[in-house]
């Protein structure tokens, strides 16, 4: 295993985004930093600005006005970086694929590493699906 | 204040001009009006009955388009929809209401973009929910409009 | 020389929650105007909708935000029974008021952590989040989930609840309290946070009735109304409550009335479990005719209205739905012109958007190329606090 994959999965910085939810997943999310859940003892921060981050998790159902800021911030991550949709919208864009105001699914948008799914997905979900993605790194031991 | 009294007010102050009036029960009440009268009627149950205003609906009939003013009395708990049926799809237009109430801002925007239904004499009705690059003279809320499984699945 | 500069609130931070997209103008320290632009959450419910038959609708209206996840049900199923006249069993309504009650505490929670982390008080984030836990271990318990319940349905409730569940409901309910009692105290008792919130983002009583603010916003600038006593619906009308209204419309008043608000709403749950009848759950409705039908309720930020167009099938043929916050919102433009900018998070989080959209603030100056993000603007509000807070220590 490689020493960047050895540091990466010793701790994530996640930028997280919302592409147009009804906000469940992300209480969710913050819900994980909060006493009971409690993700940064592993490591696991959020961060304020794509330039630091690791990870781009991302959320919602892909609405049309929300696409090309996506794609700038996928291309602004400092490249080892992995890509963890969480919720129901994010996987699929769930009940709204056939909105007219939802664009394509985030996986056709960016490579997606880890989908977490569920609506909302429970915080021990999060902390499992990123169980998963440090499992892939470590697996991978090569750089995107 | 009970519904048959404002029931009873409108037709004193307006007379004919109030087409029809269809009382649900004791709190809800709808009223057919004509799309000109709509600022005038308006005027009267928000400023002069004190009714506080909820929301404007659009309904798309068919062969008209309508707009439902929802407006609700809280002391008394009664809700009064006035009801204007826009004939002329290919152009429908009607008076802002943002000259008596400043809540309307949002709802007309949205009508407008939603709809295709103008309001004159309001200047500001850009997108509220719409991307920009929507294409003008499309409206997703009108019957004609049906999203296909191409159209929403490119960005 | 003072320059006006243009701030683009939005539309992604990382504390997130639904993106939005704010312009504030500025002139040196000072608001002076607001442009708002949102959409980035439509997602055409409405169209949907009316693809959708009235079971299927309620599914998709419980989305509409995650927070008001029992509101929204409940006024459209109330919507779908007024057009065709359906009588819920009591017992439902009870239900019915529980789930309420308990969202509204839930809501109020979570908004109190995040005005709390806005200004500088993270302790108060971590703590309100915290002892919000039980709520959604309650809801869980009741519904099967701890959001988007899918509790609510034409004619009823979906699931009942279990006498076994009452004693525990009432434990939890219990310590909440106490947690509660402490927290209102370290809040509203706080010599810092008293200078920090009065006084700022005063929305007047006469803005809230001609911009038709609702909710929490509306009764912190001395309007007395409320969705639950004026139409009274599922069982609100057996119950005692009071109204919580403040007459100074500033921040400090819209925390003290939500804080105040979630005391009552642990009472009327007391209330609920006590009075609820046996019975039926659902009144199980057969068909929908056509017609029209309006369903108006409380939710924990204002008045859900919903309206609802029928012709007989099993699809709506319009579904209008008005969320609270749509109401609120514009009042965001009178409060906080003349702010500084400082303030401006705080004073947005006080209408308790239904995104916390203060999130992604970028201060663009076109003068002299200076670009400030967002949490530059949440360590400006912070930065405040800490300065009051010197002086008091």
């Amino acid at each position: 295993m490689g020493l960047k994959e050895k540091i990466l999965s010793r701790s994530l910085y996640v930028f997280h985004l919302s592409s147009g939810s009804c906000n469940n997943c992300d209480i969710e999310l913050l819900d994980c930093l909060t006493p009971r859940y409690d993700v940064e003892r592993f490591g696991i921060v959020l961060v304020g600005s794509i330039k630091h981050a690791d990870v781009l998790l991302c959320t919602g159902s892909s609405n049309r006005l929300a696409i090309p800021r996506i794609k700038k911030i996928y291309e602004q991550m400092p490249k080892p970086g992995y890509v963890v949709v969480w919720g129901a919208c994010g996987s699929s864009r769930g009940l709204f694929k056939d909105s007219y105001n939802t664009g394509q699914p985030l996986d056709e948008i960016m490579p997606v590493d880890v989908y977490i799914p569920g609506c909302p997905p429970r915080p021990e979900a999060i902390i499992g699906g990123f169980a998963k993605l440090i499992e892939k790194i470590n697996a991978k031991g090569k750089t995107r | 204040m009970t519904i048959d009294k404002i029931l009873k007010d409108l037709t004193d102050k307006f007379g004919s001009r109030v087409l029809d009036i269809t009382k649900k029960s004791d709190k809800r009440a709808y009223v057919n009006i004509y799309p000109k009268d709509i600022v005038e009627f308006v005027r009267y149950i928000f400023k002069e009955a004190g009714f506080r205003f909820n929301t404007a609906s659009g309904v798309d009939d068919f062969d008209a388009l309508e707009i439902i003013y929802h407006f609700s009395h809280d002391a008394s708990g009664i809700t009064v929809s006035l009801r204007a049926i826009l004939e002329d799809k290919q152009d429908p237009h009607v008076d802002t209401i943002t000259t008596i109430t400043r809540s309307a801002w949002w709802i007309e925007r949205e009508l407008h973009e939603l709809f295709g239904i103008g309001f004159d004499g309001n200047a500001d009705l850009r997108r509220l929910l719409l991307p920009d690059d929507w294409p003008e003279g499309v409206y997703p809320l009108r019957k004609d409009f049906i999203p296909s499984k191409r159209d929403s699945r490119k960005a | 020389m003072s320059h006006r500069a243009h701030i683009p609130i939005g539309p992604y931070h990382p504390l997130q929650e639904e993106p939005e997209f704010y312009k504030l103008v500025v002139e040196g320290e000072k608001v002076v105007d607001v442009d708002v632009r949102i959409g980035y959450n439509h997602r055409g419910i409405e169209k949907i909708s009316e693809a959708k038959s009235y079971d299927q609708a309620l599914f998709i209206v419980e989305r509409i935000c995650g927070i008001c996840s029992s509101s929204h049900p409940i006024a459209c199923a109330m919507a779908v029974e007024d057009i065709a006249g359906i009588e819920v069993p009591e017992r439902a309504l009870y239900i019915r008021s529980i789930c309420q009650e308990l969202e509204r505490i839930h809501s109020h929670m979570l908004w109190l952590g995040l005005a709390g982390h806005f200004i500088g008080y993270n302790t108060v984030f971590m703590w309100a989040w915290k002892y919000r836990e039980p709520i959604c271990d309650i809801f869980e318990t009741v519904t099967g989930n701890r959001q988007n319940y899918a509790m609510h349905k034409v004619g009823g409730v979906r699931r009942d609840i279990e006498k076994e569940h009452v004693p525990y409901i009432l434990k939890r309910l219990d310590e909440f309290t106490k947690q509660l009692t402490m927290l209102k105290g370290a809040v509203l008792d706080d010599p810092v946070l008293h200078e920090r919130l009065k006084g700022v983002g005063i929305l007047t009583k006469e803005d809230a009735i001609d911009y038709a603010a609702l909710g929490p916003t509306a009764r912190a600038s001395g309007v007395d109304i409320d969705v639950r006593r004026d139409y009274p619906y599922a069982a609100y009308d057996k119950l005692k409550w009071n109204v919580i209204t403040r007459p100074e419309g500033d921040v400090f008043a819209k925390t003290v009335v939500r804080i105040l608000e979630m005391f009552e709403a642990v009472s009327i749950i007391r209330q609920c479990l006590d009075k609820m009848p046996e019975g039926p759950i659902d009144a199980k409705p057969k068909d929908i005719p056509p017609g029209e039908g309006i369903g108006q309720i409380e939710a924990p930020r204002g008045e859900c209205f919903h309206y609802i167009k029928s012709d007989g099938t099993n699809s709506p043929v319009r579904h209008k739905i008005r969320a609270p916050t749509y109401m609120n919102f514009p009042t965001f433009r009178e409060t906080v012109i003349g702010e500084t900018v400082s303030d401006a998070t705080i004073i947005l989080a006080a209408i308790d958007p239904c995104y916390c959209c203060t999130e992604r603030m970028l201060v663009v100056d076109p003068g002299d190329k200076k670009v400030m993000d967002v949490n530059e603007l949440i360590r400006l509000s912070q930065e405040k606090t800490a300065k009051i807070r010197e002086k008091y220590s």
